[in-house]
């Protein structure tokens, strides 16, 4: 079907100006970081562009051991609920047994609870296990997801029946089925769900706020916030380019994979 | 499983009972599905049941800094919490806020999605620009709304005042922070929320459009008649996820205003987070944490109670 | 004592009604067994218990004579082919040939000796490092049958393998799973909802239906004796023509629903004398009638000109007739035409509980024959 020219003309201006709206805080954010801070200050257009701001940024703060923080938190996370939600997903649709449809029920009642309103024993818990400031305790109470467990059900259960079957006759373990067969079939929503889980994982900020006190294993989200309080007030160059450094990794993905997470998250989200 | 073969051919065919052969199946078929889902189960167990119950059951109690039980105190932290001026503004400023960001988000992002389902050249690129947004941390966002918000340098009050209008104290008065936090959330959440409606626009089978052209049908009409109906299990599910983020909402205020002023936009996670780790009386704040959960249970089960009833199916 | 026993074999799901009732069956070595029947007749679960993917509710079933009701699939030493192919997508066709080897841990030499030898047979040489997706539907339907093939599992089960393929291929491909059945001498159980390719293809057919068994027997047994109602209808095309008869003593004549008047040589016919009867007569006995053997003169209601044969369609009654004349023939819808129509052709059934009395026994002879 074609679309006429006056209303072609009319939906691109509304695509163009609702684009720029919607990109103008992040456009800003990326050229205040190349500015100079005298023209930040009086407002003016950049009239020269430098990499100054970030050599500041990464000269005053240890914003490279933080990205690497980030990096390694957000990998084990995505890593641990691909594993864990892949696993519950296939007991969930290739396995048969007594109290299935209960533990069913169970993991849809997770999504009930919000993080926040257990956070109290949560940290105490972390706290208690002696895993404040370490790796474990900013990943591990993340790996059980019920969203990811949905997900990739739904994903699972278009493998047909058949493929089980037919490996059964072969004389295959469930085990060996849900490694050699299941995983790679569903190579794509497990690369959705990972990407997903890596953004939210990179872009968390409550946990990390409470169970970080120290440089080694703090996330370059609170990095960030770290900067712009310690900063004098008006360095926003340098405050913006650290702001660049944290969003540039989630931006690069999300453009990646944009239309595959779009599918995929419809697709968990719905059925 | 060779084991049970060869225990087998030795009894007389006769002999096999069938229905122990069965229930050890069951069994093993069981423990099996146990073993793919502990992971999981555990994992529920010590960071979401176990905390969830131990949160109603601080908040009975009086707590040493250590988050360490006193003194058994009955209801009286809930009593404490709703004759509290301060957490009563609390809730208030929580409601308004779902109230100012959930439309305003589900809005914007359906006009977008909207706009970025035809079939047009470089559409892809604007796909790409509404749901960036999604890629940018709390943090970040804050940091750019932080100067946006910025009351000298600001770009919003400098466009206020190039039209000749004074400068607004966003952050700093009382009568707009909660307004300057919305308005940073609603931007946030576009890119989510765009995407899973853009999805849901996707799925809906061309051929009604198809059919609706050859009754001659309008753009509007087809807008209002087919692409809201068939979207409303998509716009039902994306209600639901931004009323529970509203009430999630912490990042925002702890960057840009720290819940001021003077508590107007002390939301109930920053009010718990403040209650809990700034003055240790993780007691009351227990409270606090089991209101907000029996709030977002009360509202995603009144979402599928009434919500449910409107939606269309496919 | 066959290679496949089934006996007294019952199933119901959370012990509702039977799904399957009371099967006794014995499947022969070397046989090509075909069970058909309508959708939800039981024929897919009753070989998805053969192959040990249901549990059997009750009765006792043996391969080989040994009892495997208690054994997993892999332990019943059998290979099957499914509806769908059940080719896995991520792997190449060599990769799924060799798919149940590899789970059985056969010797990595023997299981390219066998993968050649099976790619070969079955045309597959060429495709071995395709993925299937990038397989015909007809090319996928043989990679299936590799499988079956290369395990060399002197079982094999096949469910509805031929449905999701166009009708010129299907044809092509019954006569290649025959052919290759023969040759590598295996049991095959097959199950089909399509009485052609039952008839074509079995050396026994069963026929089932809700859950019991009709008939058991050779293709062209249950052509000519169709032990009741539901086999005669079910079993040939067009299906068998019926109609009630009433049978009046007096008159010398048989009745069929009120509307075709057969007259009875009273001597030589023995018509069974039941009060309920309903006969059946398929489409190549209404024979086009000459001057001289004219029995009745029928209105044409529709007209299917086949080529080689032309179907006319008229009414008896409340029920519609097809006859089946060999040849072309020049008629319009409204024309009248004259059949001939013998009571010896006629099988007969009672009403009441649909079993065959009598089978049409010109026919009978007729074809053995032919044959």
């Amino acid at each position: 079907m074609t679309i006429p020219t006056g209303r072609k003309v009319i939906f691109y201006i509304l695509l163009i100006i609702s684009g720029f709206l919607v990109f103008a805080p992040t456009l800003m954010a990326f050229a205040m970081s190349f500015m100079s801070n005298k023209d930040i200050m009086t407002g003016s257009l950049p009239t020269s562009l430098s990499f100054d701001n970030y050599v500041r940024a990464f000269g005053q703060f240890p914003l490279l051991k933080y990205l690497l923080n980030s990096l390694i938190i957000s990998l084990v996370i995505m890593l641990g609920q691909l594993i864990l939600s892949s696993l519950a997903a296939y007991a969930f649709v290739f396995l048969e047994f007594k109290g299935r449809d209960l533990l069913f029920f169970v993991f849809i009642a997770t999504m009930m609870v919000p993080f926040e309103a257990s956070i109290i024993p949560n940290f105490h818990i972390i706290r208690d296990l002696g895993w404040i400031d370490t790796y474990p305790g900013l990943t591990v109470p993340f790996f059980a997801m019920a969203f990811g467990t949905f997900l990739l059900r739904q994903n699972f259960k278009q493998i047909p029946k058949e493929l089980r079957e037919a490996s059964q006759i072969a004389g295959m373990g469930d085990f060996k089925f849900y490694l050699t067969v299941v995983l790679p079939v569903a190579r794509t929503s497990l690369l959705t769900l990972g990407v997903y889980g890596f953004l939210t994982s990179w872009n968390m900020y409550l946990w990390p706020l409470l169970t970080t006190t120290n440089d080694n294993v703090r996330t370059v989200q609170i990095g960030l916030k770290q900067l712009q309080t310690q900063e004098q007030l008006n360095d926003w160059g340098v405050i913006m380019a650290g702001a660049v450094i944290v969003v540039i990794p989630t931006l690069i993905l999300l453009f990646l994979g944009q239309s595959k997470l779009q599918k995929g998250l419809t697709e968990g989200a719905l059925k | 499983m060779s084991m049970n073969s060869t225990a087998i051919q030795q009894t007389p065919k006769s002999q096999i009972n069938f229905e122990q052969v069965k229930k050890k199946q069951r069994m093993k078929n069981f423990s099996k599905g146990m073993l793919f889902l502990l992971p999981s189960i555990i994992l529920f167990s010590v960071f979401l049941f176990y905390p969830l119950a131990r949160t109603i059951y601080l908040s009975f109690f009086l707590t040493d800094a250590a988050g360490a039980t006193t003194v058994f105190v009955g209801w009286e932290n809930y009593v404490t919490m709703f004759t509290s001026p301060i957490f009563l503004q609390s809730m208030k400023s929580t409601f308004l806020f779902v109230l100012y960001t959930v439309p305003i988000t589900i809005i914007i992002s359906l006009f977008l999605a909207v706009i970025a389902n035809e079939k047009l050249k470089g559409i892809g690129f604007f796909r790409t620009i509404y749901s960036s947004t999604m890629g940018i941390s709390v943090a970040a966002a804050s940091v750019f709304w932080l100067y946006l918000f910025h009351p000298s340098m600001g770009p919003l009050n400098l466009l206020l005042n190039a039209i000749g209008a004074e400068g607004i104290g966003w952050l700093t008065d009382t009568s707009w922070a909660l307004f300057a936090i919305a308005i940073t959330t609603i931007w946030m959440n576009i890119g989510f929320t765009f995407l899973i409606l853009l999805g849901g626009l996707q799925s809906i089978d061309s051929s009604l459009y198809e059919s609706a052209d050859i009754d001659g049908a309008g753009y509007f009409y087809k807008l209002r008649r087919i692409t809201i109906p068939m979207l409303s299990p998509t716009l039902f599910f994306v209600v639901t996820v931004t009323i529970i983020n509203a009430f999630q909402t912490f990042g925002q205020i702890d960057i840009l205003t720290q819940g001021g002023p003077v508590n107007s936009t002390n939301l109930v996670v920053y009010s718990i987070y403040r209650e809990a780790f700034v003055n240790y009386k993780f007691g009351s704040a227990s409270a606090q944490a089991v209101l907000l959960f029996i709030i977002i249970l009360l509202m995603t089960f009144l979402q599928f109670k009434f919500g449910e009833r409107k939606v269309h199916y496919q | 004592m066959g290679q496949i026993d089934l006996v007294d074999i019952s199933k119901s799901y959370d012990k509702q009604k039977n799904v399957l009732d009371e099967i006794n069956l014995s499947i022969e070595e070397g046989e090509f067994f075909v069970l058909v029947g309508p959708s939800g007749s039981g024929k897919s679960t009753l070989l998805r218990m053969i192959a040990g993917l249901e549990d059997i509710t009750s009765g006792t079933l043996k391969i080989s004579n040994e009892v495997v009701n208690h054994l997993p699939p892999k332990d019943r030493n059998l290979s099957m082919v499914f509806q769908n192919y059940a080719l896995y997508p991520h792997l190449s066709v060599e990769q799924n040939i060799l798919f149940g080897l590899n789970a059985k841990k056969v010797d990595k030499e023997e299981q390219q000796k066998r993968l050649i030898e099976t790619a070969e047979m079955m045309g597959l040489s060429e495709l071995l490092k395709r993925k299937p997706k990038e397989l015909s539907g007809g090319q996928r339907q043989r990679v299936a049958l590799a499988r079956s093939v290369v395990s060399e599992a002197p079982l094999c089960l096949m469910d509805e393998p031929l449905s999701n393929l166009d009708a010129k291929l299907r044809g092509q491909m019954r006569m290649e799973i025959r052919r290759l059945q023969k040759r590598l001498g295996m049991t095959m159980v097959y199950v089909t909802h399509d009485q052609v390719e039952a008839m074509t293809m079995g050396d026994r057919i069963m026929v089932l239906n809700d859950g019991k068994i009709q008939q058991v027997g050779k293709p062209i047994t249950l052509y000519n004796e169709p032990a009741n109602l539901f086999v005669a209808s079910f079993i040939g095309s067009p299906k068998m023509n019926m109609g009630k008869a009433v049978f009046h003593a007096d008159r010398n004549q048989l009745v069929i629903d009120d509307a075709l008047h057969l007259e009875i040589d009273p001597v030589i016919n023995n018509v069974p004398r039941y009060p309920n009867v309903t006969i059946g007569i398929r489409a190549e006995h209404l024979y086009p009638g000459t001057a001289e053997n004219t029995t009745h003169v029928v209105e044409v209601i529709n007209v299917e000109q086949l080529g080689n044969e032309t179907l006319l369609a008229f009414e008896v009654g409340a029920e519609v007739w097809t006859a089946k004349w060999p040849g072309q023939w020049d008629v319009q819808v409204g024309e009248k035409v004259p059949v001939h129509i013998a009571i010896e052709n006629l099988c007969f059934f009672d009403s009441d509980t649909g079993l065959l009395i009598k089978p049409a026994r010109a026919g009978k002879q007729q074809e053995v024959v032919t044959a």
